[in-house]
């Protein structure tokens, strides 16, 4: 049975201040869509409010996996309805062997009425099927054994959540920027890795992204264009095209109450960025 | 000075201010922001019901009501009571005397103020000498079998079975079961209670004795040396390699017990031990106390690793004096695990005295509601050539305490001597509190020192990461904590690695698993 992701209306604020106001997309099991946007449009925001993140609040709207709206769980239930998220920055757990924690993240979202405390999913039966996805992937055998994301390049983080995405076959991931950081040929690695994952499953996928070149890899069906907080365009590769040739320019003009806001996003992001350097 | 600092150690200032910083930090994980208020309530309950849980759940806690002593001595102590305790162990004379002395040395010495609360240790209202069988088994079947049942619930005979190369279990004040592998007798190692040891070693016993910790050390090693019972005397000839651990396990089983185990290890020349000993008692309402003293010698070239797993109940004082004596190319290591007891004060030493010396202490400690553990360790570099490594990890959990205290001392003449002392401390909600009191003393030009402290929350975004990936906030929670302590557990022999994890885990889910 195919399910649907269905946003509607989602306004969604951090630190008391509003970034996403009133964004609308609709995801079948099975659909590829590709969000893209300037920096500061809302895209992370976006991504981490369907996740469930505790710093951002929903003020608006409803997000609805398969009728239910989901923006009342817990980021754990989330998971465990089907949403996966593959991080931009994903965070190190020190002393957390990889497999350790998939062990862990595949029995709770493959048996979500498991009580706590009651048993993993078996040793043998996890290592194989953890090997084999390893095997498909090109995942270095050692990988399972380190420390999750402790001390991984850029190419390595992003591999490990292409690695989970693959064991835990949700119904839909977003991927937030996984091509930022990465050479061309890492690019290409893990969008082969996505493709091949998702087209088993079935999973929809939501690529984030502000840059044409992992659509060239991971073809969407749909593109979406988040300006100022909200969708504006909604189309297919010819959008990718478009602002591949012609910027935002466009966008700022054809939408000019949606360009003030970004404005401000930006000049807020571009704050943010310097507080942090 | 030519310090090859890792890091620059924090001056007494910046760890006042660290301090007082991490007391005045207001914002836990329990606080996240969550948006849905009905959860939130949920949240409370369950935290509530955690906190209870701790106490609830201490899985040693049972106690053999029916245990029938063949000596009790009334509350208190006395002159009159270590004379009768000599007289039935029927001890020579010298170690009369010195009881008598230690007992002297004990009334005179002030409780500590430092470290822990100790305002509610009643001296007068324990039991410093308890008998529960007449004689030590041999074999499990000459236990008396309620205490013999007691030591089957805590595992033990299955683990002697298992993957130990000896066992001792101390009762209250007595060894009632000792073992050691035939073979390893037949190379002359000797595993015995320390009693025992003073009939039948009177030499080996009166060389040591109080010679690495003497009375005047401590007020609890006075009191130790006063009425101390039962614990582990361990000789490893030169040479001989003891492959798989001997282990100690020791039990207070009565309400306002005080149990004085006295255990002396000799590593001659170019021999090696692994000394294991774990710790419980039942719960009461008033306090009982744990007060032992553990000498160690270790001979050049030797090796000995003494490990800790302390999981006492919460009513127990655990005040504990460790230390140990390191000779040329000798290395001494602590794993010291402390996750039970009302206040823990134990502070395991290493002195390095012989050329190419080498101390570890690994220690991890564990406060949840009501404790506190101030441990840490001290190292003593007295020759040249010597290294040490100090490694602290500490979890404090629902209003407990955890506080590192170590000294790291080179003396004028060590030179060349290494040291790197790390203590990380985990923070898990804002009702619970970590505290660090380093003290380093150098007298010596020709040396590297490396010092780094760090103090950390369970962070939202690691919390965040792990329950998006469908683990709930408590499992999460428990896996970055076994991941934090990671690096001692993976020290451990495998078996207690489980079981340290299957503590750790009971202590962070407050429910049975």
């Amino acid at each position: 049975m195919t399910k649907t992701l269905e946003i509607k209306d989602l306004h969604v604020a951090i630190g008391g201040k509003e970034i996403l106001k009133g964004v609308d997309l609709t995801l079948r099991q099975g659909e590829i869509h590709a969000l893209m946007g300037p920096n500061g449009s809302g895209k992370s925001t976006l991504s981490y409010a369907l996740m469930g993140h505790p710093s951002y609040e929903v003020l608006a709207g409803t997000a609805e996996l398969d009728g239910e709206n989901i923006l009342e769980l817990e980021a754990d239930e989330r998971a465990k309805k089907g949403l996966f998220l593959a991080f931009q920055y994903p965070t190190a757990i020190p002393g957390v062997t990889v497999a350790n924690f998939l062990r862990h993240a595949v029995t709770n979202v493959r048996t979500p009425d498991r009580k706590e405390g009651e048993d993993l999913m078996p040793m043998r039966e996890f290592r194989k099927e953890l090997r084999e996805t390893m095997e498909e992937l090109g995942v270095d055998g050692e990988f399972a054994r380190r420390y999750l994301n402790e001390g991984f390049s850029g190419g390595e983080k992003k591999r490990a959540e292409v690695l989970q995405l693959a064991m835990l076959r949700p119904a839909f991931a977003i991927l937030d920027e996984t091509d930022s950081g990465l050479d061309i040929d890492a690019v290409r690695l893990v969008s082969e890795g996505v493709n091949k994952v998702a087209a088993r499953a079935g999973t929809g996928v939501l690529v984030i992204t502000h840059y044409q070149r992992i659509l060239n890899y991971i073809k969407p069906q749909f593109v979406h264009i988040l300006f100022g907080g909200r969708i504006v365009e909604n189309g297919g590769n010819e959008l990718v095209d478009k602002l591949e040739r012609e910027g935002y320019d466009w966008v700022r003009e054809k939408y000019p109450d949606a360009a003030v806001d970004e404005d401000e996003l930006e000049r807020r992001a571009l704050a943010e960025s310097k507080f942090a350097f | 000075m030519r310090f090859g600092f890792s890091s620059r150690p924090l001056d007494f200032d910046e760890y006042r201010l660290l301090r007082n910083q991490l007391n005045s930090q207001t914002t836990g994980r329990f606080e996240r922001i969550r948006r849905n208020p009905e959860r939130r309530a949920n949240m409370s309950v369950d935290l509530s019901a955690q906190v209870e849980g701790i106490k609830d759940e201490y899985k040693y806690g049972f106690r053999d009501s029916d245990a029938d002593y063949s000596f009790k001595s009334g509350k208190g102590l006395s002159r009159r009571l270590v004379e009768q305790i000599s007289e039935m162990k029927g001890e020579p004379d010298w170690m009369r005397q010195f009881r008598l002395k230690a007992l002297e040395v004990f009334q005179q010495k002030p409780t500590p103020t430092w470290g822990g609360d100790l305002s509610a240790l009643n001296y007068d209202d324990i039991h410093y000498y308890m008998k529960a069988a007449d004689r030590q088994g041999k074999t499990w079947d000459d236990v008396p079998a309620d205490i013999k049942r007691t030591f089957d619930k805590l595992g033990i005979p299955e683990a002697e079975r298992k993957f130990l190369a000896g066992v001792g279990a101390q009762y209250e004040s007595e060894v009632v079961y000792h073992s050691l592998r035939e073979d390893l007798q037949k190379k002359g190692v000797i595993f015995v209670d320390t009693d025992t040891a003073v009939r039948e070693y009177p030499d080996l016993v009166r060389e040591y004795f109080a010679t690495i910790i003497p009375i005047h050390d401590n007020k609890f090693a006075a009191l130790n040396s006063a009425v101390w019972s039962g614990g582990s005397f361990v000789y490893i000839p030169a040479g001989v390699k003891v492959d798989i651990p001997l282990q100690a396990y020791f039990r207070i089983n009565t309400e306002n017990m005080g149990q004085f185990e006295r255990t002396l290890i000799i590593v001659e020349e170019g021999a090696q031990v692994h000394y294991v000993e774990g710790c419980t008692a039942p719960i009461y309402t008033s306090e009982s106390l744990h007060s032992a003293v553990v000498e160690i010698v270790v001979k050049k070239g030797g090796r000995c690793r003494y490990t800790t797993i302390q999981n006492w109940a919460n009513n127990i004082y655990n005040l504990v004096t460790k230390r140990a004596v390191a000779h040329e190319d000798a290395l001494m290591e602590w794993v010291d695990g402390n996750l039970g007891s009302r206040l823990t004060m134990k502070y395991p030493a290493v002195y390095l005295v012989g050329e190419g010396a080498r101390g570890e202490i690994l220690s991890i400690a564990f406060a949840g509601k009501g404790q506190h553990q101030d441990a840490g360790g001290k190292v003593v570099h007295a020759a040249p050539n010597t290294s040490s490594r100090i490694i602290s990890k500490s979890i404090s959990k629902n209003g407990g305490r955890a506080s590192y205290r170590g000294l790291l001392k080179v003396a004028d003449g060590a030179h060349g001597s290494k040291s790197n002392v790390v203590c990380d401390a985990l923070i898990l909600d804002s009702a619970s509190r970590s505290d660090t009191y380093p003290y380093i003393e150098i007298d010596e030009d020709d040396v590297k020192i490396g010092h780094e402290a760090s103090v950390s929350k369970i962070g939202e975004e690691q919390l965040f990461y792990l329950m998006s990936r469908g683990l709930s906030e408590a499992e999460a929670s428990t896996l970055i904590v076994s991941g934090f302590i990671e690096p001692l557990v993976k020290e451990l022999p495998m078996e207690y690695a489980v079981e340290m994890n299957k503590l750790i885990q009971l202590q962070m889910e407050g429910s049975v698993g």
